[in-house]
């Protein structure tokens, strides 16, 4: 496989020609897509006309590259749903900062990746009311992964360079990276710009890349990282980078991550690999984290979501109604026709965790207790530079056990990838080997800002 | 804490969503199971602990008090079915 920077080598010596080659890749993604569902739409039109530009004049540092985005990200002019039904037709009238980004340095944008609708799902299954389910690379009767599932996927069967965009409110970068064998990392919260990201939970969403390879990643990371004025949230820009010692990287595995819940074999393949990389390590715990980490975010998630999800309500953009009855039966029409069940779901639940009588209770406690799973983390940073658990439990689960899960079992998938997540730190799946012919994802866990560590760190254990 | 019909339907209200009778009936037992067991996070003892409204620390981001570029009133309007004499229109008030 050709990595991303050796192919934009060729096209900055005019040794490929990047109109043919988008075509080819134009007619993999259809062709894909037919079986295994990747993309909401490819946006074949836009595609074809950043080729012809980038040929003419073949610039930047992901010249020619074809990105997929996943559906929550705005790109104009190209129809982004965030995988809802309640969005369809709506066309963004500007790029997200993300998108203005890697338009600059010369990358083809070729479609908007399927996902959970807003993001909601461990699995890619809760799709907007009418979309179609990603299937696993490996195993159509499995799932990819949630919520970025659809970029996961592609990344994994195109034959081509290629790049995605996801997006992590609690694990929807690296989950879905585990289970169909991509390397995905989430960066620190603030370090990539929000701005044209349809929101799911401020607090807690991430844009960050998927890649085949870790260089492609980093690559990635570091044409989207930066200080956005567009984005209050957004970090100060590092303008100088820490320096890694890798004789001295300290590796802490979390010992709660590896006990109950967890496929022995995975947690042997991660002893295992840890071992063999002669990464100098220990275990170590995460009790508050581990055992509220789960309640906690569902809790902040879900309250920020509801309110979030309140300015749909087909008037400005999106689905419409007739105007019929005031505002109240109007919006209460929009909204229950077009959400699907799960988004209905997390919008009970969130407003009840914001109203009067349950807020302390519920909202305000668990905004204290994430306090305190930071706390457990930069304790732990102090020791180690990188923290381990496996990426998710077990490898993708087959549809049919899916549909078994009743909504809080389907909560508790997350729970290696939660805490990272309410943390705001760095972390990254790398794919350490297969179980029964599914990839195992191993997840990788920094202190804020520091990506370098969790890179390195990445780099030693993808050779062992 | 009682969670039942009356209590999801004025949740629902709020959230203005109007669920069906077969969605209430589907959602009262998951939402009495998936609260229970969030319910766990009152046994952490936070007493002496701050609220996180965010993972890291930010400051007040203020941008300078300047006019910038923004969308012009066509462009905000094109992509929605209600509008009239320049304007969205929305339902009525009351």
């Amino acid at each position: 496989m050709v990595s991303v920077s050796s192919f934009v080598k060729k096209v900055h010596s005019g040794e490929i020609d990047v109109v043919e080659h988008t075509a080819k890749v134009l007619d993999e993604a259809k062709k894909i897509n037919k079986e295994y569902n990747y993309f909401n739409i490819i946006s074949e039109s836009l595609a074809k006309q950043q080729a012809k530009v980038i040929q003419k004049n073949p610039k930047g540092k992901l010249a020619g590259i074809p990105v997929s985005i996943k559906d929550a990200i705005c790109v104009k002019d190209v129809e982004s749903t965030a995988g809802s039904r309640i969005l369809t037709g709506y066309k963004p009238l500007f790029d997200a900062t993300v998108i203005e980004k890697i338009k600059k340095e010369g990358a083809i944008i070729i479609g908007k990746t399927s996902q959970d609708t807003f993001g909601f799902g461990s699995f890619a299954t809760n799709v907007g009311l009418g979309m179609q389910i990603p299937l696993n690379p490996f195993d159509k009767t499995r799932a990819c992964g949630g919520s970025s599932g659809g970029s996961a996927g592609i990344t994994q069967l195109s034959q081509y360079p290629h790049l995605s965009l996801g997006e992590s409110t609690g694990g929807s970068i690296v989950a879905p990276g585990s289970f169909c064998g991509v390397n995905a990392l989430c960066p620190t919260y603030g370090k990539v710009s929000r701005y044209g990201l349809m929101d799911y939970g401020n607090s807690l969403d991430k844009i960050g890349p998927m890649g085949k390879t870790i260089e492609d990643v980093e690559l990635l990371l570091n044409i989207i990282s930066g200080h956005d004025p567009k984005d209050s949230t957004s970090l100060p820009t590092r303008t100088s980078q820490k320096t890694i010692d890798l004789k001295n990287l300290h590796l802490g595995i979390v010992k709660e991550s590896l006990g109950k819940g967890t496929d022995p074999k995975i947690k042997d393949m991660l002893l295992n690999v840890v071992d063999e990389s002669d990464i100098k390590h220990a275990q170590v715990s995460l009790p508050i984290t581990q055992k509220y980490g789960v309640s906690t975010y569902y809790l902040l998630a879900m309250a920020e979501a509801s309110t979030n999800l309140s300015k749909y309500c087909g008037m400005r953009y999106g689905q419409h109604e007739p105007l019929k009855g005031n505002f109240n039966h109007y919006f209460s029409h929009v909204r229950s026709k077009h959400f699907n069940e799960e988004a209905k779901r997390r919008i009970i639940i969130g407003t009840f965790a914001r109203m009067a009588g349950y807020r302390d209770a519920f909202y305000l406690k668990a905004t204290k207790v994430r306090t305190k799973i930071i706390e457990e983390y930069k304790k732990l940073f102090k020791t180690y530079e990188v923290l381990a658990s496996p990426t998710m439990p077990i490898v993708a689960p087959k549809f049919e056990e899916i549909d078994k899960l009743s909504p809080l079992q389907n909560y508790m998938m997350d729970i290696m990838t939660v805490g990272p997540n309410l943390a705001g730190l760095p972390h990254m799946n790398v794919t350490i080997g297969e179980k029964d012919g599914m990839p195992v994802g191993l997840m990788l866990i920094a202190d804020h800002n520091n990506e370098p560590a969790l890179l390195e760190a990445a780099k030693i254990i993808e050779k062992v | 804490m009682k969670i039942d019909k009356e209590l999801i339907e004025h949740v629902a209200e709020v959230a203005r969503l109007k669920l069906t009778k077969e969605e209430i009936k589907k959602f009262l037992p998951e939402l009495k199971q998936v609260i229970s067991a969030f319910s766990d996070i009152s046994k952490v003892d936070t007493k002496s602990t701050s609220s996180s409204f965010q993972p890291v620390e930010l400051k007040n981001a203020l941008r300078e008090d300047k006019p910038s570029k923004c969308l012009t009133q066509k462009q905000a309007l094109s992509l929605t079915e209600h509008k009239k004499d320049n304007y969205f229109k929305g339902p009525k008030a009351v």
